[in-house]
């Protein structure tokens, strides 16, 4: 069902990676996306998982809740590994199927994409899964203060964002249940070719699009009615201050890409031709 | 004919940390032609309970069953039960979409396969069941009050001609004059057909005067299920469970402990001014 979608979401427990500053987060996620591509052998790519793994075990979320965000990416995934195995040129001909060669180098790349995608959508969904979405815009607007000098809206930006990623589960929701209203009236959602389909869509996303306006012009209202004029002289109730942890995650994220970067292009770890 | 639930639980989003238990262990069976009201404080199951009775929630424990039939076997016509079990949702307002009202009304007729001459025929029949006046057909439902899509929306699900009508709170919203139309109108079509009516609010004084018998859900199970005058004598219960008893009962309550010789068994008002004219003249003659 609809409900299933977890990109994006946030989910609540108490662990050491949630009571992260949303800056550690942000950063050190965005460093191990990097470190991602920096691999040339197989150790790097081990040194990863084994890293990422830890951060899961410590975040306290269902490795099933975290399987089910990758499921939207398979398609993606599929798509990358038949063109990179068949596309790529290079090495020994490992077979021929049809027209198309499968090279080593083909056969590499497309093992590596997979596993680097599939950590790269891992670790950014365990950031989103991590933070409140308030937390994460916070975040991002203390770190892009600075470019408030060179005239970028920045209070202005992550205050988009933040009302954009509350959406994301209300209107979920209000989709869920005008869908379940429109079924009550015999709708049919699931069966006919595509273009049937399309027209069954109508009943849901006319509703949809006009409880989006609504509820977008009641915020307006409730923002104003409570004065809101932007960034502009606002202070935090609880500004964002690192911790001893934050510091200690930061020294943990220097040595991680320290190793990973050495162990990931210097250690003649090989297996085969990986 | 009958809606039968046996043992019925759901659980939301089992094996996640949104894991909730909305409803335990409920037993019920509501015979065809009744008017059942359904009531319980937010969050108590009652919106959850409703949706499993057209088969839109799937419970993931116990079996229900309409006219004797169980309906999560597997070959079971899930499209005809949603013909016959009319859900209308909390402000179904919210689901209009047509360009008017008219072709709005038609949208459950037609997805039943009838001609648009069928459909024209009982969307105009519906309109008229619930005092939508013929000017309003050609409008956008967008551009009617709120008492008026209400009624639109209530019309869409009446034109499908279920043998059993469910709405969830339909008067949510509206002002009082709107609020008694809109529930002396779905009372005026139980008494004239063989419709199953349940009801769901908030309004004690509501479910009084309008249902013949009362659920009351706390927290995912059934509390009471029994006549109105009954379930309202236990309103020290219900009062610990969020809810109330309608005035009445309170002030029939607290008449007979200052001496007031009454019978406390009256819900509405009219009951209640009877009885204790009834109690003045028997004092005077005493």
């Amino acid at each position: 069902m609809i409900r299933d979608i977890t990109i994006g979401q946030y989910y609540p427990a108490a662990s050491k990676i949630h009571m992260l500053d949303p800056r550690v987060k942000i950063i050190c996620t965005l460093l191990y996306l990097i470190s991602l591509f920096t691999f040339k052998n197989l150790a790097g790519y081990v040194f990863a998982a084994v890293f990422l793994a830890v951060c899961v075990r410590l975040a306290k979320v269902p490795f099933k809740y975290i399987m089910r965000g990758l499921k939207p990416i398979i398609v993606l995934l599929l798509i990358t590994v038949l063109f990179n195995l068949f596309l790529t040129p290079g090495g020994e001909i490992l077979f021929t199927f049809w027209r198309f060669k499968v090279t080593e180098q083909g056969l590499r790349t497309a093992v590596y994409m997979t596993i680097r995608l599939i950590f790269l959508i891992t670790g950014a969904s365990l950031m989103t899964l991590t933070t409140t979405p308030n937390a994460l815009t916070d975040g991002l607007e203390k770190m892009l203060n600075p470019l408030n000098r060179i005239k970028v809206p920045v209070h202005e930006i992550s205050m988009i964002m933040s009302i954009a990623l509350r959406f994301i589960p209300i209107l979920l929701e209000e989709t869920d249940k005008i869908m379940k209203a429109q079924t009550a009236r015999g709708a049919d959602l699931e069966s006919g070719n595509i273009i049937q389909k399309a027209k069954a869509m109508v009943p849901i996303l006319v509703p949809l699009f006009v409880s989006a306006f609504r509820r977008a012009n009641d915020l307006a209202m409730a923002m104003e009615a409570r004065c809101y004029r932007g960034g502009a002289g606002r202070t935090k109730m609880k500004p964002l201050i690192y911790n001893r942890r934050d510091y200690i995650a930061y020294a943990v994220m220097a040595v991680y890409m320290i190793a990973a970067f050495s162990a990931g292009r210097y250690l003649p770890f090989h297996v085969w031709i990986f | 004919m009958s809606i039968r639930l046996e043992h019925v639980g759901y659980v939301y989003s089992e094996g996640t940390a949104y894991q909730k238990q909305a409803l335990k262990d409920v037993s019920l069976e509501i015979p065809q032609g009744q008017f059942v009201g359904v009531i319980g404080h937010t969050g108590s199951g009652k919106s959850t309970l409703i949706q499993h009775l057209n088969g839109l929630i799937k419970a993931t424990e116990g079996a229900i069953y309409y006219n004797d039939k169980n309906i999560y076997e597997k070959d079971y016509p899930l499209k005809e039960l949603r013909n016959q079990v009319g859900l209308v949702f909390q402000y179904p307002e919210h689901q209009l979409f047509e360009a008017d009202v008219l072709t709005d009304v038609c949208f459950g007729p037609r997805n039943q396969g009838f001609s648009p001459k069928e459909c024209e025929k009982r969307a105009r029949e519906a309109l008229e069941m619930v005092g939508l006046k013929e000017k309003y057909y050609a409008q956008s439902p967008f551009e009617l009050s709120g008492g008026q899509k209400r009624r639109a929306a209530i019309a869409g699900v009446l034109a499908m001609h279920p043998k059993v009508l469910v709405l969830d709170e339909p008067t949510a919203g509206l002002d009082p004059k709107g609020r008694d139309e809109i529930l002396d109108q779905i009372a005026f079509l139980h008494r004239e057909s063989d419709m199953t009516v349940i009801l769901v609010s908030h309004s004690m004084e509501d479910i009084a005067r309008y249902v013949e018998r009362i659920i009351v859900m706390n927290q995912g199970e059934v509390l009471f299920d029994d006549t109105p005058k009954e379930v309202f004598s236990h309103y020290k219960e219900l009062e610990s469970v969020g809810l109330a008893a309608p005035q009445a009962v309170y002030i029939m309550h607290e008449l007979k402990e200052r001496g007031l010789p009454v019978f406390t068994d009256a819900t509405l008002i009219e009951e209640a001014a009877y009885e204790i004219m009834a109690a003045l003249k028997k004092e005077k003659e005493e």
